[in-house]
């Protein structure tokens, strides 16, 4: 990282920045810079979010055999803009029986703790806001508190149908929190820290995903299971479950509110994906096969982000297609598929993962030579 | 079992059944009183074994004063059928429910009370199936006027 | 205004109880018993809920997410047919009937055409009842697509319902280019047809039963292999056979309890007769079961299909001359079908006169219904939404 003092693209974090001299020197360009870093951040989660639904939108309208938004710009581009003005626009309506205040602040809590979670994320070596170094720590604890803004809205609607959404996104989320933890440790473990730029370095000669023979595989098979959970998205999407419940925790909300649900729902998408990007497929590390040196070189040229972006993509093009795909889970057999499927495995995973690593012996290097 | 066959049969069962004319099907008409356990022995007779109810309704005879109940029963085994009618005084229509020999009955005399004000003795839940709790009488009697009727004598 | 018809009834008759739906909720309250026990609540599903498929609402009494007991609140669109019927004429009628069951608006159109046809004696030509039956069964495979699109969706997959709705247009359309209409076709009339069959009629279906038999294989590539459906519906809601008959049940809810029991079959209307198709049954009475049942039929549709549109007679498509007024002689006259869903019976009661002097229509529905009560409780709510969907009911069709 270089550490010149004005520029946030030439490679400095946020944090070291408003950490550094400028914090001290000038209070006024530090109190700027955190407006302009939160202000940038919010901008970028917006825009994902909306990229994000223009994407779920398009590709759910092929599996779907039909087009999907086309009116709004060329092939419906700008339909995002148009929906997220008008739910800007739209009423905010409060049910009189409600708990105001809690009402109020059910979807605030939600979108904070999305904000929370995507600032740890390293979008490539250059750009990350705070690379810190319990990074998968904090992010495990902030992802958590989602649920308490789903449980608040749930609960303060006043409404059966939403309290039962809210119940079961509670039980759905906390269980599924202890798989995906699991799975995240064996990486821990593997690359010896918790800050995800160490846990990206560490995968420079390969994947953890393949690197560990079959513990990293079924690491991320469990994390691809438990991150869908954990997002609410189908087959886990029993907190909505549109054709039981209405909409579950959100049948009371409306207009900017809502859209503050949906927008912390596809940023916790875009969050999970990287996540899994960052901890098995090797976040911006190119893709490399043992000693082909020139396609190596080629996949070298690659820059780091884009690397970054096409694993991401590619996680959440998958997470769509199970979408689209897969009808719902009921709620015993989701619970019962985390406490007597998933937990097990993990556990046996992570004590498999210790050994390998106490015995030193776990590289997997394929060397055709 | 051909319709004169089924209908010697039916008579057989008990003097009570009487046959009843102007229908295409095997018909009888039975007495209300002891309707269940004529009904009983409909259904549990080797050769009859009319399992099914497949229709429960009424019509309003309002010139002969009488409300007559008809059930047309249908055998799953056999695949025959049989009408089965009793008719109750229009001023005073209670029966008895049916809906210990079939449990769909209890579904239909609600429906029956609810457009014909049959009251039915022993069931388990008698209350209005299709309009509201509150509404003012029974609209397929032959007698029953409102204010949104497609034909209003009283205008 | 004086109301004279009800006074008599409801005046003397007190000495036998009757309950309203408050009384009825009351019933089954009761305080938990103890400080370990649950409380349990109601909830009201619908009438404005995705899943009751129309404004059927269910007050449920539920344990967490488990369903104690279900009082079904019907009438919300109860349209009084049966009143109305006694001040129409014979023809009329069909138009009554598309109304009932949306979703076999022809085989509803059917019944109540055959029944005053059988009280008037009236014989048809083989091109009026080939053509019915085709129509039918198109019907059949039209009905039992858009069950197979919400089924999905009411399991949580939201792309089954558009691939039905994609296939079940192009039946709509090749309905469309004969009777002018997509739902509420009336065509069948008392005496035959409406108007005969457009002249790309026959090739138009050839080309959509070539297009739909390998659809069928990518229906169940889609969703019946997925190993949720699988959980979701084995064991779940089971119906045995002696429990189905009791509560009235008919169609494939009927049949995928075991009991062959379908008119086409036993009692053979059309030229039923005359064609080679099986009955699929099942063997417990699950969700399973009836979703199998119903991709079966589809199957036997086809086949029902194919084997009468290559030759269909030559002859005229009405019978019997079109505006006569029609009487029937005085009578009690009971007729039934197969539609989609089960049993519709059509009892005519007939005073000589052009009007009915009582009409009463036996829907399928109305009594499908009933049986779902007994299969969901003690499940899950999600059970209880797969449930109803199984059954597929048609809300219109059980208040009439």
């Amino acid at each position: 990282m270089s550490s010149g003092s004005n520029s946030l693209i030439q490679g400095v974090s946020l944090s070291q920045w408003v950490g550094g001299n400028a914090w001290t020197d000038t209070p006024w360009l530090a109190f700027a810079a955190v407006l302009g870093g939160t202000a940038l951040t919010i901008g970028f989660m917006s825009l994902t979010a909306m990229v994000l639904v223009y994407a779920e939108r398009k590709i759910a309208a092929h599996f779907q055999c039909r087009l999907g938004p086309m009116r709004v710009g060329w092939h419906g581009i700008l339909q995002s803009i148009a929906d997220s003005l008008k739910l800007f626009f739209k009423e905010d309506i409060v049910p009189t029986n409600t708990d105001h205040l809690l009402h109020a602040l059910a979807p605030a809590l939600c979108v904070m703790a999305t904000l929370l979670a995507l600032i740890t994320i390293p979008l490539s070596p250059s750009i990350s806001i705070a690379n810190m170094n319990i990074g998968v720590l904090f992010l495990s604890a902030v992802s958590g508190l989602g649920v308490l803004g789903i449980l608040l809205g749930g609960w303060s609607s006043n409404n059966k149908w939403s309290l039962l959404g809210a119940m079961r996104a509670g039980a759905q989320i906390i269980s599924y929190e202890i798989s995906m933890t699991l799975s995240i440790l064996v990486v821990v473990l593997f690359a010896g820290s918790m800050k995800f730029s160490t846990i990206i370095e560490s995968q420079a000669t390969g994947w953890w995903i393949w690197r560990v023979p079959v513990v990293g595989f079924v690491a991320f098979f469990i994390f691809l299971i438990s991150s869908t959970a954990e997002i609410n998205r189908t087959p886990f999407d029993l907190a909505e479950g549109e054709s039981e419940l209405t909409a579950g925790f959100h049948t009371e909300y409306s207009g900017l509110r809502f859209a503050m649900f949906f927008l912390a729902e596809y940023i916790n998408l875009f969050i999970a994906s990287s996540l899994g990007a960052i901890l098995f497929l090797g976040g911006w590390m190119p893709f490399h096969i043992g000693h082909f040196s020139t396609f190596n070189h080629l996949m070298d040229l690659i820059p780091p982000g884009i690397w970054f972006a096409m694993k991401v993509c590619g996680l959440i093009f998958l997470s769509m297609w199970i979408r689209w795909t897969f009808p719902r889970l009921r709620v015993d057999q989701l619970m019962r598929l985390e406490w007597k499927i998933l937990l097990p495995i993990g556990l046996v995973n992570l004590a498999i993962a210790a050994c390998l690593i106490l015995s030193e012996y776990y590289f997997f290097v394929w060397n055709p030579l | 079992m051909n319709r004169t066959e089924l209908l010697s049969t039916v008579l057989s069962l008990s003097t009570e059944f009487s046959p009843r004319e102007k229908t295409d099907r095997p018909a009888v008409l039975a007495p209300v009183q002891g309707l269940t356990d004529l009904m009983l022995k409909l259904r549990d007779h080797s050769e009859l074994s009319f399992d099914m109810l497949t229709v429960a309704t009424a019509i309003d005879w309002i010139k002969e004063g009488k409300i007559e109940l008809v059930y047309i029963l249908i055998s799953s085994t056999f695949k025959h059928s049989l009408q089965v009618g009793a008719l109750l005084d229009r001023e005073k229509p209670v029966a008895p429910s049916l809906s210990s020999v079939w449990a769909i009955a209890e579904w239909q005399e609600r429906e029956i009370f609810d457009l014909f004000g049959v009251r039915y003795l022993n069931h388990p839940d008698l209350r209005r199936l299709l309009l509201e709790d509150d509404w003012n009488g029974h609209p397929l009697r032959k007698d029953y006027v409102d204010d949104f009727m497609l034909e209003r004598p009283w205008r | 205004m004086e109301i004279t018809g009800m006074t008599a009834a409801t005046m003397s008759n007190t000495e036998v109880p009757v309950s309203s739906l408050d009384e009825r909720i009351k019933f089954f309250q009761n305080e938990p018993q103890s400080a370990l026990a649950t409380q349990e609540y109601f909830v009201n599903m619908g009438p404005q809920h995705p899943s009751t498929h129309g404004v059927l609402r269910l007050v449920l009494k539920m344990d967490g997410e488990t369903v104690r007991e279900i009082i079904p609140v019907l009438g919300y669109v109860h349209r009084g047919m049966e009143k109305k019927a006694e001040y129409i004429g014979y023809r009329q009628q069909v138009h009554l009937t598309d109304r009932l069951d949306y979703l076999c608006a022809l085989m509803n159109n059917w019944v109540m055409a055959d029944a005053v046809e059988r009280a008037m004696k009236i014989e048809l030509n083989d091109r009026i009842l080939t053509l019915r039956t085709i129509f039918a069964e198109l019907q059949r495979i039209q009905s039992h697509q858009l069950w197979w699109g919400v089924f999905g969706m009411d399991l949580g997959a939201f792309t089954p319902f558009l691939y039905g709705f994609r296939d079940r247009e192009k039946i709509t359309a090749i309905f469309e280019d004969t009777m002018g209409a997509r739902l509420t076709m009336n065509y069948i009339q008392p005496g035959g047809l409406m108007y005969d069959i457009h002249p790309e009629f026959p090739r138009k279906v050839k080309d959509f039963l070539k297009y739909f038999k390998p659809i069928l294989n990518e229906y169940d590539e889609l969703f019946t292999g997925n190993v949720i459906v699988h959980q979701r519906l084995k064991g779940i809601g089971i119906l045995d056979g002696k429990t189905a008959i009791s509560v009235g049940a008919s169609g494939p809810v009927l049949r995928a309890s075991g009991v062959s029991y379908d008119l086409r079959k036993s009692d053979p209307y059309g030229v039923y007769s005359k064609t080679q198709f099986e009955v699929p049954v099942g063997t417990t009475g699950d969700c399973w079961d009836r979703y199998i049942v119903r991709m079966q039929e589809m199957r036997e549709s086809i086949r029902i299909v194919e084997q009468l549109i290559d030759n269909i007679p030559e002859g005229p498509t009405m019978v019997m001359k079109f505006g006569a007024k029609i009487r029937i002689p005085e009578g009690i006259y009971y007729n039934q079908m197969e539609t989609a869903r089960g049993i519709l019976g059509v009892m005519l009661v007939a005073d000589g006169t052009e009007k009915p002097y009582r009409l009463h229509f036996r829907t399928p529905n109305f009594n499908n219904l009933w049986s779902v009560i007994s299969m969901a409780k003690g499940l899950r709510l999600a059970d209880l939404v797969a449930i109803l969907s199984s059954v597929d009911i048609v809300v219109p069709d059980i208040d009439r």
